[in-house]
Order: C-alpha cells, then structure tokens, then sequence
C-alpha cells in the first residue's frame, strides 16, 4: 500500500507547462488535420527521431518514451512511422528548429522531436515540439512535463494525446486506465479478478483476490474509485472500492431476497444507477451514493437491466423485454415513458451512452452471432462495427471515438479477450495484456472492460 | 430427461421395496472359480444368475434428494416457464422439503452462454424465482427457501453447441441442514 500511495503522489505531480519558440509565442493549428469520423483514411507519414537524453542517466528513459509514444499513435492507425533507418538528420537540440528539407525528402507530415532530463531526485522533465512538415512550421508551441521518473509511461502517453489532439481535432485517451475482470481457470469454474491496468495493458494490477465472482467494474467520474457486481456474500450485490486503497463497501444493503447488479456511477458522481432484482423481477433503481436514499425508476414485470446515464443525468438508456424480447430503451428521468430505440434484427442489450451524447454503443445478437454496435440516439444510423461468436459489453475511450469490448472464443478451451475498434468500424484490435511475473500458469482471459476517464 | 424419468423410477423402486436381499449375489461363482480354467461357465443351479437391488439411499438422506430425486431442473431458451418433467421432478423435491422440515434449500437460477451477461443474471433470477413458487405451492414454507442468480457464470457444460447450453440452462436446489435450533 504504501508503494501505491507513493506513486499516487508521483501522478498528482504530473505537471505541463507550453512554451514555444520566441519569434513563434502563439498556437497555431495549422493546415494539417486529419477527420476521424469519415471513410478510410492514409495514415499520415510519422517522423519521430528517439527523444534526446539530456544526461546519461536519461538514456533508457527517452528510447522508451518515445517508443511508447510511437506506440500509442501509429496503433490509432492514423498514422505510420517512418522507419529511423530513413532519418536524413538528426535532432540533438530540442529548441533549434528542425531542417525541414531533411524530412521533407523522406516525405514526413508530422515531425515529433522531444527530449528527456532525469534529475538527481529521479524527477523526470520531458520536452517535446510538434512539427507540419510541409508547412514548415511548429504545430502549436511545445509542451514540458515533469513528473517522477515511475510514471514515465503517463508522461508518454500525455505526449501522445497532444500530438493527437493537435492533428485531429479531438481529445486524446491515451493516458486512460481500464478495469475489467481477470479470468482464469477452466470454463466451469472461472476464477475473476477485479483487475486494472493503462489502456495499452501496462501496470496490471489485481484488486480482489479470486475469492468470488466479480462482474463488471464501472469507474467513478474522478476515476478514484470502481463500481462493481460481487459475490462476496454468496448472492450478487453491488460494492464500491477505492482504487488506491483497496478499501471496499457496500453500496446499499440488500433484503435476504433481493440480488443487486449493473452498477454505473452518474456523470456527476453521486448517483449509482443498477439493477435489483426483487422475488425474481429485475428493475432499474438509483441510489445516492452520500444519503444512501434509493428510488425506484422502472416498474414493469419485465427484466430492466444494464442501464447507463446520458451525459448529462437527466437520460438513461437500458435494456427490457418488456415487448417480448431484449431491447433498447431510453428514458427520462424527470418523467415520461421509457421510448424503445432499437429497430432492427435481433436481440440488443448492454446500451452505453457516448461521452460525447451522440451515440449509444450496444451488443447486438443476430442470427447465432454476437455483434458490438452504435446507433443514434431515436434508434437511426444503426451500424455494426463487430461481429463474432460472442462479442459482448462496449465501453466507450473518454473522446467517445473508440469503443473497447470483449470477445470471447467457444469451447471448452474459450475464453474472452478484450478488443478495440473505432466508431467508424476500424482498426479492430486485440489488447494484449502481459502476465505478471506472480501469475499462476496457464490460460489467462479478461472481459467486462470499462474505460476510464482521461487523466489529469 | 427420459434417462432422469428411469434414474428417479430405480431410486424409489429402491427405496420403496424393502429389500431382504440386500448384497448384490455373486453372479457365477462356479464360473469364476473354475479350477480347470477350461471353459467359458460350467453346468449345474449355481451357475444361475441371481440380481439383486444395491442398497437405497436413504429416503431421508440429501444423497436421495440430489440423486434420486434429482436437484435440477431444464428451461428452453431464454425461458423460465416449468415444463411437466420438471414439475414432476419440483413436486416430488417439495414432498421432500415437507418431510424433512430440518433443511433449507438455495435455488440457483443459471443460463447458457448465449446471452449478454446482465440480461442472464436477470434470466436466471427469474427462474430460480420459477422454481420457489413452484416449490411454494407444493406446500414448502417460503421461509426455507432462497435464490440466487448465477447468470452463465457456472456453466455445468463447457462445449459451445445445444448438448451443453441444454443443460446450462437449469435451475438447482441445492440443500442444506438447518443451523441447529
């Protein structure tokens, strides 16, 4: 624990100061800029000569830096390295301007140079410019960070979301973490981990031992704690841990008779919205997390389920089968009838709201597959982006332009993994999620993904 | 279900008839001591086989409710609705629970793996619910009685296809002693 609190304190310390070229103050977005919402897009050219260690001790710092800012950018698809083996020049100074004619003739758009300083009390200062190429010029002023030297990889991931953001348009979510559920054991007798990790699947930590069935962790707006579905008691009911501390409680207490599950956290962080089932009826309930009052916001004999608030509270979207079978509804809390919204083929369940309010994410289940898909908010613009023997449970990158779920493979050997894809149905990607060195052998799964907020 | 029918018939049958022979009889002990080892069984009464029931559970015990009776109950997909089989199985598990008021029963509702895992915990609330008002109305005090939904958590049968998911979508009741009183 004490570990954990030292590099809380390390996080809190990241700091980000812009500065820019003196003849050159002031931000400009310039003309490059790629739309990530439409068709298939040319990954725009990458240059990104290893960042500049200031001291010997900086070394191994700044070759993984940039590597992992690399990482985080060419894996978007948006953009593609240009091998260092085709460097003309090279970058020694962060602060003289780059010879653009070098990298022109190897036909880079996007020049990324940086550089790292270890300090003696293992802080760590990074610097990094952005550069158009073809403009030739700098792509808004360049960025320092400085932080202790163990969250280097956040350090790295803030780079890569400027870089992002400088040439979409759109906030980045690299520097996010994941929940999930680690799974292992076999198929009738699973053991699962409440689990986090960075969204690439650095720092894997465990949060509960594997005691009990864990289901569906849900971050808090502040990302300080997780919301999650436990079989602690023996029956499902619904907890609440502190990410840092490991300390957990109960949401509400439940009758001997009640199960409670599908918890998410309000935008504003101070309602649970879930699932109770009471004398086999299942309906959408919602607690305030401080006074504890509980109401009740559905009332039908159908299953009421997975539901998720809209951006802005006052909407939730959530799964029925009060007409026959498993759809989508949406409802607002101030009053009203709950509107179904699914129209198309099939079953449809796990609805979440995007971020940004534009689309509800679902799994769809056709004709015996499983499908991860979005749709507007009355139902319209219906896309599928996945299709599989179980592809189940969205969640939503902070910018709400990709989607992560899982997967999961059939047989006696199956198992899920988690997967990401772009609103737009691209770039479909298995998260690779290394073991620790304290792992049993033997299959490792995950599933039940929720994507945490960007952090500060 | 047809195998379950003959499983359940054999335990009563069993328990029912007080049987006097109570060893299964050695089937050919002429044959299997035969000296000359010459010759697939020999002549003579001995060599008559003679059957025997193993002895029963007894009616009282947990073993005869699990086996003999049988614990668990089917659904068709995505339903909770209890079929004949399984109404004869939960009315004699309710006889059951009425004679032998020292247990409680949990029922654990489950569902095969293809549904999204929220909708299954609900689905297998519902029939775990199925079954305690089943239960109910056979006469077994609602107090002794609980549920829990495990959803496609715990399936029994791991392979993809109908053989397994038939029998994942099932609801157990799953007995225990009361605490001593």
């Amino acid at each position: 624990m004490r570990l954990l609190r030292i590099s809380a304190n390390f996080m809190l310390a990241i700091s980000a100061f812009c500065f820019g070229f003196a003849d050159d103050a002031f931000a400009q977005s310039g003309p490059l800029k790629i739309d990530i919402t439409t068709g298939v897009i040319e990954p725009l050219p990458l240059a990104a000569p290893g960042f500049i260690a200031e001291n010997a001790e900086s070394a191994q710092f700044a070759e993984a830096l940039s590597s992992v800012v690399v990482a985080d950018l060419v894996g978007t698809q948006l953009f593609r390295e240009i091998p260092k083996e085709a460097h003309i020049s090279d970058v020694t100074n962060i602060d003289s301007p780059p010879q653009y004619i070098d990298w022109k003739a190897i036909n880079a758009e996007i020049l990324i140079i940086g550089s790292v300083l270890l300090d003696e009390d293992n802080s760590l200062e990074v610097k990094f410019r952005l550069f158009d190429v073809r403009a030739e010029r700098p792509l808004g002023d360049g960025v320092r960070f400085k932080a202790g030297s163990g969250v280097w990889r956040r350090i790295a991931h803030k780079v890569a979301d400027a870089v992002y953001s400088r040439v979409t348009g759109e906030t980045g979510f690299f520097d996010t973490r994941v929940a999930f559920i680690s799974e292992s054991g076999p198929k009738n007798d699973r053991t699962k981990r409440l689990a986090i990790m960075d969204y690439d699947g650095a720092n894997l930590r465990y949060l509960t031992r594997g005691d009990e069935i864990v289901i569906a962790p849900r971050f808090s707006p502040d990302e300080s704690q997780l919301i999650f579905t436990s079989y602690e008691t023996g029956s499902p009911r619904v907890l609440l841990i502190n990410i840092e501390t490991g300390g957990i409680r109960p949401l509400v207490d439940l009758q001997a008779d009640e199960m409670a599950f599908a918890p998410r956290f309000s935008p504003d962080g101070r309602k649970v919205i879930f699932s109770l089932t009471r004398s086999g009826n299942t309906d959408i309930y919602e607690t305030d997390i401080d006074t504890r009052v509980t109401r009740r916001l559905t009332e039908s004999a159908a299953i009421d389920t997975a539901p998720s608030y809209g951006e802005d509270g006052n909407w939730i979207a959530f799964e029925s089968d009060r007409n026959g079978t498993q759809q989508l509804y949406i409802k607002n809390l101030a009053g009203g009838e709950a509107r179904r919204i699914s129209q198309g083929e099939g079953r449809y369940g796990t609805p979440v709201w995007s971020p940004r309010g534009d689309y509800v994410a679902f799994t769809n289940q056709r004709a015996g597959r499983f499908h991860i898909g979005v749709m507007r908010l009355d139902g319209s613009e219906e896309r599928l982006l996945s299709s599989s023997f179980l592809d189940e449970g969205p969640t939503w990158a902070p910018n709400g332009r990709v989607l992560m779920f899982f997967r999961e493979t059939p047989g006696e050997f199956g198992g899920p993994e988690l997967y990401s894809v772009d609103l737009t149905g691209r770039n479909l990607r298995k998260v690779v999620i290394p073991l620790l060195a304290s792992d049993t052998p033997g299959n490792r799964f995950a599933s039940d993904p929720a994507w945490g907020p960007l952090r500060n | 279900m047809k195998i379950m029918k003959i499983a359940i018939s054999i335990g009563i049958i069993a328990a029912v008839a007080s049987c006097t022979d109570r060893s299964l009889m050695d089937m050919s002990r002429q044959g299997a001591s035969d000296p000359s080892g010459n010759g697939l069984g020999g002549t003579g009464a001995s060599d008559s086989i003679r059957q025997g029931a193993l002895d029963g559970y007894e009616e009282s015990s947990p073993e005869y409710f699990s086996n003999s009776i049988g614990d668990r109950i089917y659904f068709l997909v995505d339903e909770s609705t209890i079929n004949t089989d399984a109404a004869a199985i939960l009315s004699m598990q309710a006889s059951w629970l009425v004679a032998n008021p020292g247990y409680t029963a949990l029922i654990e509702g489950h569902a095969d793996e293809r549904g999204t895992r929220e909708y299954n915990l609900a689905l297998g609330a519902r029939r775990a619910s199925a079954v305690r008002e089943y239960l109910v109305s056979q006469g077994v005090p609602d107090s002794r009685l609980q549920t829990v939904t495990y959803g496609k958590e715990r399936p029994l049968a791991v392979c993809s296809n109908e053989s397994c998911w038939s029998q994942n979508r099932r609801a157990v009741t799953a007995i225990s002693l009361m605490p001593s009183s």
